[in-house]
C-alpha cells in the first residue's frame, strides 16, 4: 500500500506538473505523446520487432550528426575535400561525429533491410498493413537515394568516381536514362553544381522526403497495431500463455497475483 | 583590365513594366463598369435595406416570434443539395489555389531541372604546336575543358600523330571516359613521364606524357580493355571509346566536342570511323539495344 504523501510533497508534485498541464490542456500533446509509447502491443513480441525502432534511432543519429557537420562542410568542388579533411583532423570531436555519421549511414542501410526481412518472414505485411509495407519500400529506396548523394560529399577520388560510375548506371536505364543522368549531374558533365546539388539533395531534399515517409510509416504503425509473431498462439486464437510471476530479488515477498487463493498475506 | 567602376559591358534593360499597367488598366475597366451598371441600375443597397416582410398571421406590433416555434425562414435544402453560389465558391477557391500554386511551384521546377538540359556546349580546346605530337607516338593529353570551372573539369584525351593523309595532317583523338560506366582508361603500356611537356596554350596549361600503350587502353574499374584504336576487345564496355573532334588553327591543334563510335575498322590516318552523337557511357549506339535510347539529352 503506497504511502500517503504529505502535503509538501504534493504541492512540489502539482509546481512540477504544472507545465505539462498547461501544455496538455491547450494542446493535447502529452495524450498524444502517451497515447503513442503506452499504447497495447501483443504479449508476444519479441526483440525482432525492435528492429523498427532501432532504424528511427539510427536515422535520428544521422539527422543529429548531419545536421551538425553541415556546419564546417564546404559544398564547393574547390573546398569540399579540404572542408572534410578540416572535420576530421581540426575540430574539436569532428573526426567523432564525421565517424558516427560515415559509419551510422551503413548501420541506418543494414537496419533498414534487416526490419525488411523481420516484416517479411513474419508476415507482417499482410492485411492491412500492406500499404505500411509499401511505404517501406518507399522509405528503402529513398534511405538508398540517400547514401548515393552522400557518398560523393567527401570528394576525393573514391567519391568522384563511384559517383561518375553511379550515374552512368542510372544513365543506362531504358529510354528515360540518358535524361535522368543530366538530371542528377545538373548538365551533360560532372562539374561544380554536380556537387551543390548532391548537397542539397543529401541534407534538404531526401532527409525531406524521409521524414514525411518516416511520419507515414508510424501512423500506420500506431493505427493498425503491432504484428504478433506467426508462431503467436494468442493470434492463432488460442489463450494467451499465463505471465509468470515477476521476477523478484531476494528479500521481497511476491504480492500475491490476482485468482490465486489460499496463499497468505 | 579591371575598370574599378564597374564592367564596361552593355548591361540588358530591366523588364518593362507596361504588362503590368495593362492587367491594371483592364481589372480597373471591368471593374469601372460593373460598378457604373450597378449605380445606374438604383444601386443594390435600397433593396436589402428594405424592411423584411412581415410574416403572415402576425398583427403589426407583436412580439417577435422566437426563432424556434417560428417557421424556417428559407426551407431546410435536401440532402446533397448544392446552391450554385456554394459550388462556385468552392470551385474559384480550388481553381485559384492551383493557379497559385503552379505560378509558385512551375518556375521552381523549372529552375531546379531546366539548367540541366540547356547551354549544354564544351569549348574547343588548344593542344598547342603540333609540332610536339611525333608522329606514330601516342600522347596522353590533359587540359581543363571548362577553364572557369577549375580542376574538376580537368579531362584527358590520347593523341597520336597520324602523319599525313592526302596532304593534310591526320589525328588519331580518343577519349579517356570508358564507354563502360565512365571511369577513366589509362594506357596499356609506359607512360614516359620524363619526356613529358607542359604547353601554354590559349586554353590554360596543357600537359602532354608520351606513352607506349602496347595493350591499348585499360579502364582500372571493371576490366573494359580497348585497342590502340579505341575498339572494344575485352570487358563490359558496349563499344569502342568515345573521339574528338579535331582540327588544326595557325599551326595548333584544336579538340572539339566529342562523338560517340562502335567500332572504328582499319588504323591510323586508313581508319574508317562511322560517327554517332555523344552517348553516355554504357549505351550502345548501333545494333537492337540501340533502340533502347532513341533520345539523347543535349550533351
Amino acid at each position: 500500500m503506497a504511502r500517503r504523501k504529505s502535503d509538501r510533497m504534493q504541492q512540489i508534485e502539482r509546481m512540477a506538473l504544472y507545465p505539462l498541464d498547461w501544455l496538455e490542456e491547450r494542446s493535447g500533446l502529452i495524450g498524444g505523446v502517451r497515447y503513442f509509447l503506452f499504447r497495447k502491443v501483443p504479449g508476444d513480441t519479441s526483440w525482432w520487432h525492435t528492429l523498427g525502432s532501432a532504424t528511427l534511432t539510427a536515422f535520428l543519429v544521422q539527422l543529429a550528426t548531419g545536421v551538425i557537420l553541415a556546419m564546417y562542410y564546404k559544398p564547393d568542388v574547390n573546398s569540399a575535400h579540404e572542408s572534410v579533411q578540416h572535420i576530421t583532423n581540426d575540430v574539436w570531436a569532428g573526426w567523432l561525429v564525421r565517424g558516427m555519421h560515415r559509419w551510422g549511414a551503413s548501420v541506418f542501410i543494414i537496419l533498414m533491410f534487416m526490419h525488411m526481412g523481420r516484416v517479411f518472414l513474419f508476415g507482417a505485411y499482410k492485411y492491412p498493413r500492406e500499404l505500411n509495407w509499401i511505404v517501406g519500400v518507399l522509405l528503402l529506396a529513398t534511405g538508398l537515394f540517400e547514401g548515393l548523394t552522400g557518398y560523393l560529399l567527401p570528394y576525393d577520388q573514391t567519391a568522384y568516381w563511384a559517383t561518375v560510375v553511379a550515374i552512368n548506371i542510372n544513365g543506362t536505364a531504358p529510354f528515360v536514362g540518358p535524361f535522368l543522368a543530366s538530371l542528377l549531374r545538373g548538365g551533360a558533365e560532372i562539374g561544380p553544381d554536380t556537387l551543390a546539388r548532391f548537397y542539397s539533395l543529401h541534407m534538404l531534399l531526401v532527409p525531406g522526403a524521409l521524414l514525411g515517409l518516416i511520419g507515414l510509416h508510424l501512423y500506420l504503425v500506431v493505427r493498425l497495431g503491432v504484428s504478433s509473431p506467426p508462431w503467436s498462439p494468442e493470434a492463432a486464437g488460442g489463450q494467451p500463455e499465463p505471465e509468470p510471476p515477476p521476477a523478484r530479488s531476494g528479500l521481497v515477498q511476491p504480492r500475491p497475483r490476482a485468482g490465486v487463493r489460499g496463499r497468505p498475506e | 583590365m579591371d575598370d574599378p567602376r564597374g564592367d564596361m559591358e552593355r548591361h540588358e534593360s530591366p523588364p518593362s513594366l507596361w504588362p503590368v499597367g495593362a492587367i491594371g488598366a483592364a481589372l480597373v475597366a471591368v471593374c469601372g463598369f460593373l460598378w457604373a451598371r450597378d449605380v445606374v441600375r438604383g444601386g443594390r443597397a435600397t433593396t436589402v435595406a428594405t424592411a423584411p416582410p412581415l410574416e403572415e398571421g402576425r398583427a403589426p406590433g407583436a412580439p417577435p416570434i422566437p426563432a424556434d416555434k417560428g417557421e424556417a425562414a428559407m426551407p431546410e435544402p435536401a440532402p446533397g443539395e448544392r446552391f450554385p453560389r456554394n459550388v462556385f465558391l468552392e470551385n474559384a477557391t480550388l481553381g485559384l489555389g492551383a493557379i497559385i500554386g503552379g505560378v509558385v511551384t512551375l518556375p521552381v521546377i523549372g529552375f531546379a531541372v531546366m539548367p540541366a538540359f540547356l547551354k549544354q556546349h564544351s569549348h574547343e580546346v588548344d593542344l598547342g604546336p603540333i609540332s610536339n605530337f611525333q608522329e606514330g607516338q601516342y600522347v596522353v593529353a590533359t587540359f581543363l575543358r571548362e577553364p572557369s570551372q577549375g580542376e574538376v573539369s580537368r579531362r584527358t584525351a590520347f593523341i597520336r600523330n597520324n602523319g599525313l593523309l592526302h596532304g593534310k595532317p591526320s589525328f588519331t583523338c580518343i577519349s579517356n571516359r570508358c564507354a563502360h560506366l565512365g571511369c577513366p582508361v589509362q594506357p596499356g603500356g609506359p607512360t614516359f613521364d620524363d619526356k613529358s611537356k607542359t604547353v601554354k596554350t590559349p586554353s590554360g596549361q596543357v600537359s602532354l606524357i608520351p606513352s607506349l600503350p602496347a595493350a591499348g587502353f585499360i579502364c582500372p574499374c571493371h576490366g573494359g580493355t580497348y585497342d590502340q584504336e579505341g575498339n572494344r576487345i575485352a570487358g563490359p564496355p558496349v563499344r569502342g571509346l568515345d573521339r574528338f573532334e579535331f582540327w588544326i588553327r595557325n599551326g595548333n591543334l584544336i579538340l572539339g566536342n566529342t562523338y560517340s563510335v562502335a567500332q572504328v575498322t582499319g588504323t591510323g590516318a586508313n581508319a574508317e570511323i562511322k560517327r554517332y552523337t555523344l552517348t553516355g557511357p554504357g549505351q550502345h549506339v548501333d545494333g537492337i539495344e540501340s533502340w533502347l535510347y532513341p533520345l539523347q539529352p543535349p550533351h
